[in-house]
């Protein structure tokens, strides 16, 4: 799949209380968690964003809390994909759970600036940066990564592994 | 053949994968022996359940569900994500729910409950599920997918983590346990300094910690980014789980020869008590260098320091005190059976009598939910975990992390404070 779109930047150790702050989380529905996501870092965001629109941000993307309405707040609220340096090790499990695309590519996330516009080709994990000319290689997944991505994220996953008994 | 040297995370992993040996890198299916989820996780974990398309969740007695962090329901949202657990609890037949009352803060209430033991591999929907590692335990926080799929199938995926060693030497200087050891830690290697990876903690000076020390320090290893804490299973840990653990368990110790990706060694003999500064906790510096700082409240509680051995250090400072004027002191016993210890042993009334308040049970201001959260520009010192933005309330106040022993003696003067400050004073 390619998706185009321009960037929002954010900076490191973005954590999932400032993605979506835990005074929202009384609900679990995707609509009403994107209507604030985050919020408390950038307070436009959610407002502003358009569908299919890019995160970049620095390292330990996620850290903190468990929460799954993490993920969810950014995907309901139409980012197409998370770009960064490093992910934090929850938030990158629940991003492959649900099907939020996400690449980890060191350069890209220091040198990719806000509103420029970048092309992304998830199977090969090319990113472009159609403002700049730049094309950056994103860190494979494994192949078992691969799997459930394929599959459509960890319940169709499991869903397969019961049916097969 | 000759079998490989491996860490004690790796040997856990390796028998609940069915496995003679793992290494890190590795991805592996493996089976949990208890899953948990809370109110604000589990509604989520539910959903997804439900779409899988299942009739029975694959243990009963093996999820533990309890509504820790908006309870008693604080709003109407918040009482129907309850419900949602309660009822599937009800459906499911699930024999570890644990209902207002009978809750505490599940990361206090399951070893209390014996849930949890050495050679375990937990997982739950909430990062400080790593908690479990002072236990000896392989257990890791995740997402509330994850817990749908492992109700299901008994099952997890995981990628075996590298290890790395934090060997702790010399004697500990008053008023320092093991808060003040796991933010000296986070300091010195940042809050992704241990990313992806199993944290092992070692040495002559934590097997000096108390039990509950050993919970504190564990709880906070996804503060550096880890997978899991884990501590070696000795007699304190034995001392700990007899007459409470209700199944079988299996002690794992890591081999001599076992493979780090890093060896920290920490000398603990000079280390002050730590308070880590907004908004990371890997900011975290002596206390005598941020005694300038004015506080509103203190939050003495939640799943890092809402245990006896926190509650006792908290009183004994504040015995015969009075909490600052323009402080407010909030203190958070961590389960129902460490409140009803704590007022046998006279703790309560010290706190109420210092003019402090105590809560039954809950998460409460720690993720700033509800009972205790700060205005704009307010400051509070808290033994909780975590320090960012927005974190106990509005997004421009600042929490200060501490130990319970600097959060007593910062409530009393108004400011952080070290504890000698306040000890024998006779304020």
């Amino acid at each position: 799949m390619v998706i185009k779109g321009k960037v929002w930047r954010f900076g490191d150790d973005i954590d999932t209380d400032v993605i979506i702050p835990a005074r929202y989380l009384n609900t679990s529905d995707p609509k009403e968690l994107a209507a604030h996501c985050m919020e408390d870092a950038d307070p436009e965001f959610a407002r502003r964003v358009q569908p299919g629109e890019i995160i970049v941000a620095g390292n330990n993307f996620g850290c903190g809390s468990s929460r799954e309405h993490a993920p969810l707040a950014i995907k309901a609220a139409g980012v197409s994909c998370v770009v960064a340096a490093t992910f934090a090790r929850i938030f990158f499990r629940n991003a492959f759970n649900i099907g939020l695309p996400i690449l980890e590519c060191a350069e890209a996330a220091r040198e990719v600036k806000a509103g420029e516009e970048l092309e992304i080709n998830l199977e090969e994990g090319k990113i472009t940066n159609l403002t700049t000319g730049r094309v950056y290689q994103a860190t494979p997944f494994p192949k078992f990564m691969q799997e459930l991505i394929a599959a459509g994220g960890l319940i169709p996953y499991v869903r397969s592994r019961l049916n097969r008994g | 053949m000759r079998m490989m040297a491996m860490t004690m995370t790796e040997k856990i992993l390796a028998a609940h994968a069915g496995k003679e040996e793992v290494k890190p890198g590795e991805l592996i299916n493996a089976r949990v022996d208890l899953v948990l989820g809370n109110d604000i996780t589990a509604p989520v974990a539910i959903k997804e359940f439900a779409r899988i398309g299942v009739d029975k969740v694959f243990d009963p007695e093996a999820i533990a569900l309890v509504p820790d962090h908006f309870t008693p329901n604080k709003d109407i949202k918040s009482a129907e994500q309850a419900k949602m657990v309660r009822e599937f609890a009800q459906k499911y037949g699930i024999v570890n729910y644990f209902e207002v009352g009978r809750m505490g803060i599940e990361h206090c209430l399951l070893p209390e409950q014996g849930l949890v033991g050495p050679g375990d591999l937990v997982i739950g929907a909430d990062s400080h599920t790593c908690t479990y590692g002072a236990l000896g335990a392989f257990s890791t926080g995740v997402g509330s997918t994850d817990m749908a799929a492992a109700m299901a199938l008994g099952e997890v995926w995981l990628k075996v983590p590298p290890s790395i060693r934090f060997h702790y030497y010399g004697t500990l200087p008053p008023w320092v346990g093991g808060k003040d050891l796991i933010l000296y830690t986070i300091g010195r290697i940042g809050v992704d300094g241990a990313l992806y990876s199993a944290m092992e903690f070692t040495g002559e000076a934590v097997a000096a910690l108390t039990m509950d020390d050993r919970f504190t320090m564990a709880n906070m290893a996804i503060e550096a980014g880890a997978k899991n804490g884990i501590f070696p299973v000795d007699e304190k840990t034995l001392t700990y789980i007899e007459g409470r653990l209700k199944r079988s368990y299996k002690v794992y110790a890591s081999d001599p020869e076992a493979e780090y990706a890093k060896e920290y060694e920490f000398d603990v003999s000079q280390l002050e008590p730590q308070v880590a500064l907004p908004h990371l906790p890997e900011n975290a510096r002596p206390v005598s260098q941020v005694t300038d700082v004015r506080i509103d409240q203190v939050v003495i509680g939640s799943c890092t320091n809402g245990r006896m051995k926190d509650l006792r250090e908290a009183a004994q400072l504040l015995k015969g005190k009075q909490v600052h004027p323009e402080v407010r002191l909030i203190v958070i016993p961590g389960t129902q059976e460490i409140y009803l210890q704590a007022l046998k042993e006279g703790l309560i009334s010290i706190f109420i009598e210092a003019g402090g308040v105590v809560s039954t049970p809950t998460c409460g201001p720690c993720l700033g939910g509800h009972m205790g959260i700060l205005a704009r520009g307010e400051k509070a010192v808290a033994t909780t975990n975590r320090n960012f933005v927005g974190r106990m309330g509005h997004p421009e106040s600042e929490v200060y992390l501490a130990g319970p022993a600097v959060a007593a003696a910062s409530a009393v003067k108004g400011r952080i404070a070290h504890p000698e400050e306040v000890a024998g004073d006779g304020n």
